[in-house]
């Protein structure tokens, strides 16, 4: 189970992107935070917010309509 | 925030004041910062409006031949000439609120508080701060005021430099 859980579904890019930073400050280095999305972008850009930042993608999947993504934050 | 020679950065010129042409600055300055980019933002002209302390944006058809609204389960066209009719342009407005609120895109209120949390430097561009009469009291807290140069230095050091 990852560290905190970020609810973001109905929500659309980049709220995705900017509600995680902001959560990932609450977040221990070495910890892991899962974010719930419905944007289908949201995949790419947590990729890409990952390897633009360093933290690293644990996962990232899809169930139904809902996106998935544990990010641990390395810094 | 870290500033070693690895941070990149990016820097834009905000040019337009409606409620379409608002989201690009934000939206890509929002997101930068937060994926650790310094970012200035050089707001001129009509980007000015942007800076108020009470937004009141809106958008029109004309000018904006591509615009087509979803309407009756399809894209309706919006030709430029309709915003000649009375009330389309506030139509038009209404519509494009109505959409952004529906499918949970953020507000540009939002955006801008998350920006300015974030330490996106805000410049504003003092020749035409003049020209149109404002004066910082009618903006938010954290812009500076700035010129050309300013703006040529800062855009000299950055890895992005938009024009919106």
């Amino acid at each position: 189970m990852a560290d905190q859980s970020l609810d973001v579904k109905g929500l659309n890019c980049p709220l995705p992107i900017l509600r995680a930073k902001k959560a990932l400050k609450d977040v221990a280095v070495g910890g892991t935070l899962e974010v719930l999305a419905t944007d289908p972008g949201a995949v790419k850009d947590f990729e890409a917010f990952c390897r633009t930042t360093g933290n690293e993608l644990l996962s990232s999947k899809e169930e139904g309509k809902v996106f998935s993504f544990v990010i641990k934050r390395t810094a | 925030m870290n500033k070693d020679s690895n941070t990149k950065s990016m820097s834009m010129i905000v040019t337009k004041g409606s409620l379409d042409w608002a989201y690009p600055p934000f939206i890509l300055a929002t997101t930068a910062a937060a994926m650790g980019l310094d970012v200035t933002m050089f707001f001129t002209f009509y980007g000015l409006t942007l800076l108020k302390k009470k937004l009141d944006m809106s958008v029109t058809t004309l000018g904006n031949p591509a615009m087509a609204m979803p309407m009756f389960g399809m894209h309706m066209a919006m030709p430029n000439v309709m915003s000649v009719i009375p009330g389309v342009d506030a139509a038009a407005t209404a519509m494009m609120k109505n959409l952004i609120k529906k499918k949970g895109v953020a507000s540009i209120e939002e955006l801008r508080a998350t920006a300015v949390e974030s330490d996106v430097k805000m410049i504003a561009c003092q020749m035409t701060m003049d020209l149109f009469e404002y004066t910082m009291d009618d903006m938010i807290e954290g812009p500076v005021l700035g010129g050309a140069a300013t703006y040529i230095e800062n855009a000299t050091k950055c890895d992005i430099n938009l024009f919106i």
